[in-house]
């Protein structure tokens, strides 16, 4: 059996296609309820994995998917935050919509977090609530919570439906929105009324809305001028961010920065649009990223931000960034022109059209000896820090070692789909990714439980690929409930827990800023080992360095779902660090 | 940042509402939250104005004790210096409406004060600018 026939998928791909086609060709209605209706809207958005959680207010809906279950596959989670996480890694790793479903109440408030995850992480997903009767609306009747309020600063939009006729139009949007321009979630919240209710039912797709620009128009003069710019630096530095991802401007980007020699680092989310080992990869910018790309901020002439929004945590200090470089930003959402850095040229516009029409204006270059620099201080990096994460000579298990072994074993062809901590910035800075939408992991947000729902997600989305998930002990607990749904839908996810016993990152944060004083970071863990085989999930444990390699092969040849417990060094550093406050030319080697 | 008014009423195109948003920041400021407004789906266009560009009003109503007309005729006075209007009268109460600048209103709020006010509100601004809004254009091009 292959991994991709483990995953049970009912769904006939020609057959959704078929269903799609008939309903964008339909010109004549039909009566449906709300319920079905939704169904076919579904449909003919080409969706077919859904995740969710049933219940009271919802209960029309799940019982269309019931009739429905050969076009499209119900996922059922075991915690609606998991739902949303599933249909976040569902959309990463397939630049598609995630969709995911819930009750009203707390199945709707259960959904916030992931929602606000994928925010402001910009990541496509619509969200459907259910929610009381019309009738029943205000009255604080079971169940109701005003998840419309309660949703609104944190989706793209959001609407409530009550009458089923609104259906088609409302989710026609919502899909239109929630993919076009910079992507993020939407929520739509429909009453039990609307949903039994039967209408003429029409589907047409959403090609605009009257107050709703996606992609503003980029101005050719100042494409030029950023072009002038850069032709001009002598010490040009580029930062991309997961804009490149996107809007699926890998080639372009990849022309640019060789046509005009400019070293390139990259944000969290940035990670992977090209390959780790490309000559002009100069690794991650920001508070644990790599040391020459952060230092050489404050040195480059000018500074190139390619679809990426200066995040604290990439900047530092604003007040002493890239303070001697003219800033050039190459951005899709007009809102982070400005926001948080100056810039002298902003080229408005989706990455992939912006970067390919600076193509022809750039001249050759190679920079060279504006690369040694990187070259020097990568060396001093790898003396300090990078030596000892992947070739410790002590002899407690690092947990760049862990992730050494699985890029030489998955010949870094994984998606990685991380948590949030430690293992998280180690996941990032070691990962050898070798294809674009390879790293999975909450950025803004910093979700701990994001990655075992979300692995689960981009497997189903893309059974092809390898998809291994690397957690904390804490944040695999968060969400370690999932293991049910990898149970049940026999999703064959790697899932590697590098365990230290203890909330990594922040215990980190108390040795060096708070004198040692761990305030309820220690873990006392349960046997993670007979919970893997309680949901029938073949286990290992790995404590010493001889058997690590091994433990991950068995780990990578298992056809099935597999859980991998790695015992690593309890108290150790994340290096380099940027402190909070501090400059990115202050970064920190030990 | 603190709001100091929000009003929001129709506008002269149908289906059109217009926010009139009162804030004292700096211009920076100001950009970045014009920014965040207009990634609103549902709004068609944000822009700030300083109050030299804009011609704006407030409106208020003041309740007071009939009595008072009678007792104290500084009152009247102070009516009819501040063209403010009586909306009616009864034993009890009147009421009187003011529509200005909110410097006038605050200097007319201060005066009556000092008799006793028995209430008092005071609407949002309103404001329309001296420069053409090209709503209508926008709305076009959106559907372009």
């Amino acid at each position: 059996m292959t991994s991709t026939a483990t995953l049970h998928n009912p769904l006939n791909p020609m057959e959704i296609k078929t269903e799609e086609n008939k309903l964008k060709q339909s010109s004549t209605t039909e009566r449906i309820s709300g319920s079905e209706a939704i169904i076919k809207c579904l449909l003919a958005e080409g969706v077919d994995i859904l995740y969710g959680y049933p219940g009271g207010a919802i209960m029309p809906v799940y019982d269309e998917l019931y009739k429905y279950q050969d076009k499209i596959h119900h996922v059922l989670t075991r915690h609606e935050q998991g739902a949303t996480h599933s249909a976040q890694g569902y959309a990463r790793i397939s630049g598609k919509v995630g969709v995911c479903m819930a009750t009203s109440g707390p199945g709707a408030t259960n959904l916030i977090t992931g929602i606000a995850d994928a925010q402001i992480d910009s990541t496509p997903m619509v969200c459907i609530t259910g929610q009381v009767g019309s009738h029943l609306l205000g009255s604080d009747a079971f169940q109701e919570t005003d998840i419309v309020g309660i949703s609104t600063p944190v989706t793209k939009w959001n609407c409530q439906i009550t009458k089923a006729s609104q259906i088609p139009e409302m989710l026609a949007k919502a899909f239109y929105i929630a993919k076009s321009g910079r992507p993020g979630p939407v929520l739509i919240d429909i009453t039990k009324d609307a949903q039994f209710e039967e209408f003429d039912f029409k589907y047409e797709k959403c090609k605009g809305v009257r107050s709703y620009k996606p992609v503003p128009e980029t101005d050719t003069t100042s494409l030029q001028a950023a072009a002038d710019l850069i032709n001009s630096a002598k010490k040009p530095l580029i930062v991309w961010g997961q804009g490149v991802i996107l809007s699926k401007a890998e080639e372009e980007f990849k022309a640019v920065i060789e046509k005009a020699g400019i070293p390139s680092a990259w944000t969290i989310l940035g990670a992977s649009a090209i390959p780790t080992d490309h000559t002009l990869n100069v690794g991650m910018v920001g508070m644990h990223g790599n040391y020459a790309p952060n230092v050489l901020t404050n040195e480059c002439d000018v500074l190139i931000a390619i679809g990426m929004r200066f995040d604290d945590r990439v900047t530092g200090n604003l007040a002493s960034y890239a303070k001697q470089a003219k800033v050039i930003h190459f951005e899709i959402d007009p809102a982070e022109i400005d926001k948080n850095v100056k810039t002298d040229i902003a080229v408005l516009g989706d990455a992939k059209a912006s970067l390919k029409s600076l193509l022809p204006l750039l001249e050759p270059n190679s920079h060279n000896d504006w690369h040694q620099k990187f070259k020097d201080l990568y060396a001093i990096e790898y003396d300090k820090v990078i030596k000892h994460d992947l070739h410790p000579t002590k002899e407690g298990l690092t947990m760049g070692e862990v992730l050494k072994e699985i890029n030489i074993q998955t010949k870094g062809e994984a998606a990685i789909v991380s948590d949030v901590g430690q293992h998280q910035m180690i996941a990032c800075r070691y990962a050898d990714f070798k294809v674009s939408k390879s790293n999975i992991t909450s950025g803004g947000l910093g979700t701990m439980g994001f990655a075992l729902p979300a692995a689960i997600g981009a497997k189903m989305a893309a059974p092809e690929r390898e998809v291994v998930m690397i957690a904390g002990d804490g944040g695999y607990q968060m969400t370690i409930q999932e293991l049910g749904t990898i149970f049940q839908q026999r999703v064959p996810v790697k899932i590697v827990v590098l365990n230290n016993e203890f909330l990594g990152m922040v215990r980190q944060w108390q040795q060096l800023f708070f004198d040692k004083r761990y305030a309820s970071t220690e873990m006392t863990n349960p046997d993670f080992i007979t919970i893997a085989k309680g949901y029938h999930i073949e286990a290992q444990k790995v404590t010493e360095r001889k058997n690590l390699k091994a433990a991950i092969k068995d780990m990578i040849d298992c056809e099935g779902p597999y859980f991998l417990e790695v015992r690593v060094e309890k108290e150790d550093n994340v290096f380099p660090m940027i402190p909070t406050g501090a400059s990115v030319s202050d970064i920190r080697l030990e | 940042m603190n709001v100091e008014s929000l009003n929001t009423s129709p506008s002269e195109i149908e289906g059109v509402s217009r926010f009139t948003i009162v804030v004292n920041i700096t211009e920076s400021q100001m950009k970045k939250v014009i920014g965040q407004i207009e990634k609103q789906v549902e709004v068609i266009k944000a822009y700030y104005h300083t109050e030299e560009e804009i011609i704006y009003q407030e409106s208020c109503l003041f309740k007071i004790k009939s009595e008072l007309l009678f007792e104290e005729r500084q009152i009247q006075n102070i009516i009819r210096e501040s063209n403010a209007n009586i909306v009616t009268v009864n034993k009890k109460f009147f009421v009187l409406e003011k529509s200005g600048r909110k410097e006038e209103i605050d200097l007319l709020y201060r005066e009556l004060n000092a008799f006793g006010i028995m209430q008092f509100t005071r609407s949002g601004r309103v404001a329309v600018t001296k420069d053409e809004m090209k709503i209508s254009t926008l709305l076009k091009a959106f559907q372009e």
